[in-house]
């Protein structure tokens, strides 16, 4: 059975200008509609396949981030989505920020852009969405290796 | 009296695409008291003016946030023109106001979408965020971007809207409105979806006035108060009406915002009818010395953007208030008494852009 | 729309907002700047369009008074200056007691010890 029939979504804004935020959603509504590939919005971290997390990372939203991403089902990915989340962007320099997303839990997709376009988002996703696949078909290998 | 429980609420949280975090205080489903806590996107961006220039410091400004992008990019530009003595041309005044009507109704209808999908009316989200598309459209095609559009600049704009482009904007403009008329019959006229909204949130206009409240929030409690009429941009010319309602309480406020689309729509309008031809940037000479305070009137409310500068390349301070950070006390006025679940709805009604408020 | 900025001393604040407050008019914003000699705080107000400003120095050393209790959403801007500037404010209906903004840095735009 193929997880990445019906990968659910979830959607975290770490520190990001709300640029992005709206693209995400934007990308889940009829013109651009993620939900044709079978992901569906959720606010549930334990329902989540998909992490998309938007914004650099600061100081209050650290313990946040590895909060959701530890309670979110093995196998799961992370997209990173604008330039913020990927290495900071533009508020890198400033006090608050320590930096993309990555200084805090491992990323698959880099999703570059100020804002990130929903094209490039959706394609950032699909790409997550075979990654997440080949994670799902070694955790059965180990499964059967192990008995 | 019942039992007192504390139930957090976000920082992530399905109705919200930004977090922030509140205590609830309740007893049984009523809430006694809610205590709010910021700083989840603070970034620290004002702190940037040590590290950027003041011409840099634009695009900064754009991206304190994502969708009044637009307005604050303007409230900084237009402080350092005042401080810098630099007189804007026409066309650009015109432009700057045609682009940020276009940025209200966009937020506008984000907000209504984002509202029904607050009370569960997922088609009707969807509905208007494939509206909202369309304004995007017509962003996307005057200055390449979709949310963020880097077009400002101290001194004018980046690059001009050719007149043959804006003209077939008023035929876009037309679709947008008819599509609208449908939204907003619902909004104001669906049972399920009145029965969410009135009487929720009761605000006086006492009170709004006494909490220091703006835009919208305000508006829909009576107070007929409106930044633009302070006549900064083309809005001294332009002919239109501050759209106000005595009910106070949320239904007024979507219906305050409702109908500020459709006032946007004719703003629009007349500014492209009346756009002058000139120049769309002015010199600029120097570096800025002194300080202003512009008060601009965002899609949330009033925002003031202080800018004090000593003559030097960088600037000495740079202070945004923004609409949200007015209207937290009153949303925190709203919460007490009110029921568990009619929270995310008034939460939403302040339309809060938690990223605005912290910077 | 009218202007109007007051330059006043740090201790006459609570009977300068007093008579604002009594003029009838609303709070705009509080804001803080570091300068070189210390801190300048700029309470803005207005009544209709017209906006009134009052502003005095402050060296940091000594607390604010808080005007949370003449203009009541001032809490929010206080707290905010006091985690942000490290100004210390007294009498504020809500403190959080630095627990508005939890930066990495303390009190980030404090003036630099020369």
């Amino acid at each position: 059975m193929q997880i990445s029939k019906s990968p659910w979504l979830l959607h975290y804004d770490a520190s990001s200008c709300n640029g992005c935020d709206i693209e995400v959603l934007a990308s889940t509504t009829p013109r651009f509609d993620v939900e044709r590939f079978g992901i569906i919005n959720t606010g549930n971290p334990k329902h989540a396949d998909i992490l998309v997390v938007t914004g650099g990372v600061n100081n209050q939203t650290r313990m946040v981030l590895k909060q959701l991403y530890s309670q979110m089902p093995d196998p799961k990915v992370v997209v990173a989505a604008g330039i913020c989340a990927c290495d900071g962007g533009i508020f890198k320099e400033c006090y608050n920020i320590s930096g993309g997303i990555d200084t805090v839990i491992p990323v698959d997709v880099y999703v570059p852009g100020c804002a990130v376009r929903p094209e490039a988002l959706i394609d950032g996703i699909v790409k997550a969405i075979a990654i997440l696949d080949e994670k799902r078909s070694k955790q059965l290998i180990m499964k059967q290796k192990t008995g | 009296m019942g039992v007192r429980s504390v139930v957090p609420f976000g920082p992530q949280h399905p109705v919200l695409p930004e977090p922030v975090h509140l205590d609830l205080v309740l007893e049984d489903e009523k809430v006694v008291d809610a205590i709010p806590s910021i700083g989840f996107i603070h970034r620290g961006l004002e702190k940037l003016v040590d590290k950027k220039d003041f011409q840099e410091m634009v695009y900064v400004a754009e991206r304190i946030c994502g969708i009044c992008s637009f307005g604050h990019g303007f409230g900084y530009c237009d402080a350092v023109e005042h401080i810098m003595n630099i007189e804007t041309s026409e066309r650009t005044q015109y432009l700057r106001t045609i682009l940020f009507e276009l940025s209200r109704m966009h937020s506008h209808i984000l907000w209504l979408g984002l509202l029904a999908d607050a009370f569960g009316f997922e088609s009707l989200f969807m509905d208007s965020w494939r509206v909202r598309e369309k304004i995007l459209d017509m962003l996307e095609c005057a200055t390449g971007g979709r949310v963020i559009f880097s077009i400002l600049k101290v001194g004018g704009l980046r690059r001009d809207i050719p007149n043959d482009m804006l003209k077939s904007f008023l035929k876009t403009l037309e679709d947008v409105e008819k599509d609208l008329e449908v939204i907003i019959r619902t909004f104001l006229n669906d049972y399920a979806v009145k029965s969410r909204l009135c009487g929720v949130g009761v605000l006086s206009s006492e009170e709004v006035e006494e909490l220091g409240c703006c835009g919208p929030f305000l508006r829909a409690s009576g107070v007929r108060r409106d930044s633009r009429k302070l006549g900064y941009a083309a809005y001294d010319d332009i002919d239109f009406e501050i759209i106000t309602h005595t009910d106070g309480d949320t239904y007024a406020r979507t219906y305050v915002r409702a109908m500020e689309i459709l006032q946007s729509a004719k703003i629009i309008r007349q500014a492209i009818e009346m756009l002058p031809d000139g120049p769309i940037e002015m010199p600029v000479k120097g570096f800025p010395d002194g300080e202003y305070m512009t008060r601009i009137e965002q899609p949330r409310g009033e925002a003031c953007y202080y800018i004090k500068a000593n003559g030097k390349k960088f600037l000495q301070r740079m202070r945004v208030r923004t609409p949200t950070f007015a209207n937290i006390p009153a949303l925190t006025r709203t919460l007490r008494g009110c029921e568990l679940a009619d929270v995310p709805i008034l939460i939403l009604a302040i339309d809060p852009c938690i990223s605005c408020t912290e910077r | 729309m009218e202007r109007e900025l007051r330059e006043i001393e740090e201790d006459t604040l609570l009977n300068e907002t007093q008579k604002v407050h009594s003029e009838g008019y609303r709070l705009i914003q509080i804001c803080a700047t570091t300068v070189d000699s210390g801190y300048e705080i700029l309470y803005t107000f207005g009544k209709g369009y017209d906006e009134l400003s009052i502003r005095f120095l402050t060296k940091g050393e000594k607390p604010v008074q808080s005007i949370s209790r003449i203009f009541p959403p001032a809490w929010l801007y206080e707290n905010e200056i006091h985690d942000l500037f490290g100004i210390e404010v007294e009498n504020m209906t809500l403190d959080f007691r630095g627990g508005l903004y939890r930066t990495s840095v303390k009190a980030p735009f404090a003036r630099k010890e020369a």
